[in-house]
């Protein structure tokens, strides 16, 4: 895939642009938001990798960027990545349509896991970042009918809301594909949230319904 | 600096120290004995004032605030002898509204000042000052003797030390006795008379104001220590964010495509490999902990709504969160509101037991009110030094006020009000 990557710092730059080469994507790189839209109306990529905080006032022009990309170039798949997540910024992310994702810098160690993410996030889907969930599931509010769900439900969840296929989550916790629909189908059942097979949709519902 | 030195009003106390002469013929010692001889009227009008208030039940404790008119009558009366008069020492800033006029007022130690004032002086220097006052009247009833021998020829004074001057040109001798002793009671009276208001002058005024300057001077310094703390957090949280978390993301990508290269082998090499993976994961979530407390992002990024919703998300102890907040207040007032409720939901945790807590806040045009409440065991001590010692600090470097409520067995509650100088 042809991947535009915008990081300010130099380091992070380096090892995205090496993890990417090895899996034989072409890889740009741009050093601030405005480099970020230059570049992309230039050519425009199969995805953007974008860090959140960036010049010249270290805030969330990264995320600014990405949602004016989104609106200048509609399914444009989006990668965030951020030194820590704030589901503010993955609701305007998921806000903003399919093909978004939304990950801790960290995930990027985990190269084969971050590099399928990309892949989710370029085919359309919807990743977010289970950190996220936590806190969401955290939250205090929540906890009366969270409380309904069993603890393999939450797991369910939690995978859901990366953007796992019923299929992908099914090899993940060792069950077959039919129990994870019924588990899906509980979850939505008990959250009264309306039922879907749509991987991005349930995404939405789900973190919808968390964001309460 | 003023190149002219401005001219120093005259008073009754400089022309004291100025030529006899000169002070004889002025008008001091006539202002001095008017300020002295008017004193009982205010004097009985209050004593009335506060006899009536006291005999109606409903507004006795009126009675209370009655030295606040009456110190307000004294200062105006202090210009007949020093025109430069007393600046009030009660406060301006008020609350609105009556309620909050009497709750200013009760609260301020300067009314019972006054209150005392206002009893010592109807009950006694009132009729002192006046009793000074009357040496004048006499002298004058001296000097204006041979008119009176003229007027009412029937008129027979007692001798005084052996002389009595009934008839006329011996009557002159009184005129003459009396316009020797006129400049000296006038010395007399005016000397009593500032006496007297640099006596009213320190029980009415307000406190010395180089202790003001000096006062105002270590409030804005201890305001501006912190704005620099604060500034100085904001500018760590960058440099660990653009420094240490970038570089432990690219060593945990370095060892992830070192992983990657050892797939599927064990060998002692790609067990140390997963090992350091992991070390260097738990510094970056810890090193992402620190440097949330140090100024979190979301602060600046959202405002205070959004951190404090953050604050409550990673609270142990389950929390209500109710913002209701009109804009964004100024920095130091959002960095204060943060960092008050940060410590007071880690002071809950910690010390409370309680099961549930709430954080409110209110803002309107003035000031900001944080209030932060627990259903736990109660008993916060404020001196304790269980943190509140601190949030005190950061309320009051900002003109804010803390109280804290907190019975044994709760709940309590934590209010801080903020001004937010919009």
């Amino acid at each position: 895939m042809r991947i535009v990557i915008a990081e300010d710092a130099a380091l992070i730059r380096e090892g995205l642009t090496h993890i990417l080469d090895h899996f034989g994507h072409q890889v740009r790189t741009v050093g601030d938001a405005p480099g970020l839209l230059a570049e992309v109306a230039r050519e425009l990529p199969d995805v953007v990798v974008t860090d959140i905080r960036m010049p010249p006032n270290f805030r969330d022009e990264g995320l600014r960027a990405a949602l004016e990309l989104r609106r200048r170039h509609p399914g444009l798949p989006v990668l965030v990545l951020s030194q820590y997540v704030e589901h503010r910024y993955a609701a305007e992310l998921v806000e903003a349509g399919r093909g978004v994702g939304y990950l801790l810098k960290d995930r990027v160690g985990d190269v084969a896991e971050f590099v399928a993410a990309l892949d989710r996030v370029a085919g359309g889907g919807t990743v977010i970042d289970p950190e996220v969930v936590r806190k969401l599931l955290a939250q205090r509010r929540m906890r009366a009918p969270l409380e309904r769900l069993t603890s393999r439900e939450r797991e369910v969840l939690a995978l859901i809301a990366e953007g796992g296929s019923n299929n992908a989550i099914a090899r993940r916790l060792a069950v077959s594909d039919a129990a994870v629909a019924k588990h899906v189908n509980n979850i939505l059942a008990k959250l009264d949230l309306p039922p879907s097979t749509e991987h991005h949709r349930r995404v939405l519902a789900v973190l919808a319904y968390l964001r309460g | 600096m003023d190149p002219t030195p401005a001219r120093t009003p005259e008073t009754a106390a400089r022309a004291l120290a100025g030529h006899p002469v000169r002070f004889s013929a002025s008008a001091w010692p006539w202002r001095a004995t008017g300020y002295l001889l008017s004193g009982w009227i205010p004097a009985l009008l209050w004593m009335t004032g506060v006899l009536v208030l006291l005999a109606v039940p409903a507004v006795g404790l009126l009675a209370l605030l009655t030295g606040i008119p009456l110190a307000a009558v004294e200062r105006w009366r202090v210009r007949l002898v020093d025109p430069t008069g007393v600046r009030s020492p009660h406060t301006r800033e008020v609350r609105p509204g009556l309620w909050g006029w009497l709750g200013t007022r009760f609260r301020e130690p300067v009314t019972w000042r006054e209150l005392a004032y206002a009893l010592v002086f109807s009950l006694g220097l009132a009729w002192l000052d006046a009793a000074v006052a009357l040496l004048v009247p006499c002298v004058l009833f001296l000097v204006c003797f041979p008119a009176l021998v003229v007027l009412f020829p029937e008129y027979q004074p007692d001798p005084v030390l052996g002389f009595a001057a009934a008839e006329l040109p011996e009557a002159f001798a009184a005129t003459a006795v009396g316009l020797l002793l006129l400049p000296v009671v006038g010395y007399l009276v005016t000397g009593y008379a500032v006496g007297r208001v640099a006596l009213t002058r320190s029980l009415l005024s307000p406190p010395d104001r180089r202790l003001d300057a000096e006062l105002t001077e270590l409030t804005r310094s201890r305001a501006r220590i912190l704005d620099a703390m604060d500034a100085q957090r904001r500018r760590i949280e960058r440099d660990l964010h653009d420094g240490a978390q970038q570089r432990l993301s690219g060593l945990l990508m370095t060892l992830g495509m070192a992983r990657l290269h050892l797939d599927g082998v064990s060998t002692p090499v790609s067990t140390l490999v997963d090992k350091a993976y992991e070390q260097a994961g738990t510094a970056l979530s810890e090193l992402r902990e620190l440097v949330y407390g140090i100024h979190p992002q979301v602060l600046t990024d959202h405002g205070l709504a959004a951190a404090v919703a953050e604050l409550a998300e990673r609270s142990p102890v389950p929390v209500d969160v109710d913002i209701d907040l009109p804009g964004r207040p100024s920095e130091p007032v959002e960095a204060a509101a943060w960092f008050i409720v940060g410590e007071a939901l880690t002071n809950v945790a910690r010390h409370s037991d309680a099961r549930h807590a709430r954080v409110g806040i209110r803002a309107d045009r003035r000031r900001l009110v944080v209030e932060v409440s627990d259903d736990g065991r109660g008993g916060a001590d404020p001196t304790a030094g269980t943190g509140l010692v601190g949030l005190a600090d950061r309320a009051s470097v900002l003109g804010g006020r803390i109280t804290v409520t907190s019975p044994a067995g709760g709940p309590t509650v934590l209010r801080v009000e903020l001004p937010c100088g919009s």
